[in-house]
């Protein structure tokens, strides 16, 4: 058997660049692409991972994208259902760059209001500030109501 | 100077005791000037900007004259079909078009937040009368004002509301102002679906004691805040009739004898007109509270 392929392979293979957003909670990858706004129309390979073995949560869920970066929004957003998710910035097959993602402590225009009679969703921009970090509450800066992470739509 | 000089009036939420007495304790003076029919020249010279996208009847005309009594002038409209906002101008724009040329807005607006996000726009102060469901603060100040007059004290009361406590605006923005005050105990009973706000009874929580009454139960109340429940609020027709309640003199025969019966009016079925003559029905001069009350509103925000 030659070296270097099964056992050592994970089971999906090293992206040449790119980004791996590692320690996503389980069950929740699909739901992070769609945040991401990435669907099959999406021109590079993406490599999907769920329930993966955790050394630290039980199971966990990967993403691998291919020729991709990340904007500061994007990653505001990925913080909202992945608090505890890490980047991995990947050139050459190498990781150049690894961090946690952070959820501020104000969404600005990140996402929009969960109600759908708030000002901000006829004009302006939703400003959203966490209320509690564990369960996560945000609440609207105008219309004053909390919302869950479940009560965002991407 | 007072702590509301220029001051946005949008939520009771984050008020302070102190700024609400500040309120209670002007609009005492205030009332003595409107009982007494007599006129101010404070605000001459001022003009209050009135933008109703909702009608309103009371609050809008309860402005007009708090304005008009205080010296000032209003221009505006009651009727956003004749504004620009039927040709499709956003608030953005209509706030900052009539900016230059007024003092303070007064605004209605269907939309929750839609005061906070004109007060974010505006350079001059913005008073929110009623966003949606979410908040109307200024009617929470004169419901405080007329349980301060009765009651002599806001400290220690029981008070209950009942009705359509999720989509009522005036229970929203009286809770958040009670919960200010020392030893206040609120109470609710409302229909399933139309009980109060959840992550509203968390906050509240945090600040006074807190309870929802499985039966309607006056005999607590040292206040009793009656609101209407819309029909649309309630698809089912059976339900809805389940839902709704008329306070009448038997009822009231369960409440203290020292207890108010307040109503932020206008009221369907919700009380017997028999029930006007108990001498605890207060929702009267409540209403007739709101012309010194914002009186006061204006005079702090526009002169401090």
């Amino acid at each position: 058997m030659p070296k270097n392929t099964e056992k050592d392979m994970l089971k999906v293979k090293k992206i040449e660049s790119g980004i791996v957003i590692d320690h996503i909670p389980q069950g929740r990858a699909v739901r992070l692409l769609s945040i991401l706004g990435i669907d099959e129309t999406f021109k590079a390979t993406i490599s999907v991972l769920i329930n993966v073995p955790s050394a630290t949560s039980g199971l966990k869920d990967i993403i691998k994208i291919e020729g991709r970066d990340l904007k500061k929004k994007e990653l505001e957003k990925i913080a909202l259902v992945a608090p505890y998710a890490t980047i991995n910035v990947i050139k050459d097959y190498e990781v150049i760059e690894k961090y946690k993602v952070k959820l501020p402590d104000l969404l600005d225009g990140v996402v929009p209001c969960p109600n759908p009679n708030c000002i901000t969703n006829k004009e302006g921009q939703s400003k959203l500030h966490i209320k509690e970090r564990n369960p996560l509450k945000l609440q609207c800066n105008y219309c004053e109501k909390v919302y869950g992470e479940a009560d965002f739509k991407f | 100077m007072g702590t509301l000089k220029g001051a946005d009036f949008i939520s009771t939420v984050g008020m302070e005791r102190k700024q609400i007495e500040e309120v209670l304790s002007s609009a005492e003076k205030m009332d003595g000037i409107f009982r007494k029919k007599e006129h101010l020249t404070e605000l001459k010279g001022k003009v209050m900007a009135s933008l109703f996208y909702e009608p309103s009847t009371r609050t809008q005309f309860s402005f007009t004259t708090a304005m008009r009594k205080l010296g000032g002038e209003i221009l505006g409209f009651s009727d956003p079909k004749t504004s620009s906002h039927s040709k499709g101008e956003t608030l953005h724009d209509t706030i900052k078009a009539m900016e230059p040329q007024v003092d303070c807005f007064v605004m209605r607006h269907p939309n929750e937040g839609a005061a906070a996000w004109a007060a974010a726009v505006a350079d001059v102060p913005v008073i929110n009368a009623g966003d949606g469901n979410n908040q109307h603060p200024t009617q929470a100040m004169l419901d405080l004002y007329t349980i301060k007059k009765e009651k002599k004290k806001i400290d220690g009361l029981t008070v209950l509301m009942l009705g359509d406590l999720k989509y009522g605006r005036t229970v929203h923005s009286l809770s958040y102002a009670l919960s200010k005050f020392e030893d206040v105990k609120l109470q609710y009973y409302s229909p399933l679906q139309l009980r109060f706000p959840s992550f509203m009874l968390n906050d509240l929580r945090n600040e006074c004691k807190v309870e929802e009454l499985p039966s309607l139960d006056f005999s607590k109340a040292d206040v009793i805040y009656a609101t209407r429940i819309q029909k649309e609020r309630i698809e089912d027709p059976e339900e809805y009739k389940k839902a709704s309640y008329i306070i009448d003199g038997e009822m009231m025969k369960t409440a203290k004898p020292d207890a108010m019966l307040m109503h932020p009016l206008p009221r369907v079925d919700e009380i017997a007109t028999e029930v006007d003559l108990d001498k605890r029905a207060k929702y009267f001069e409540q209403e007739a509270n709101g012309i010194p009350t914002r009186m006061a509103i204006l005079s702090l925000i526009l002169n401090g």
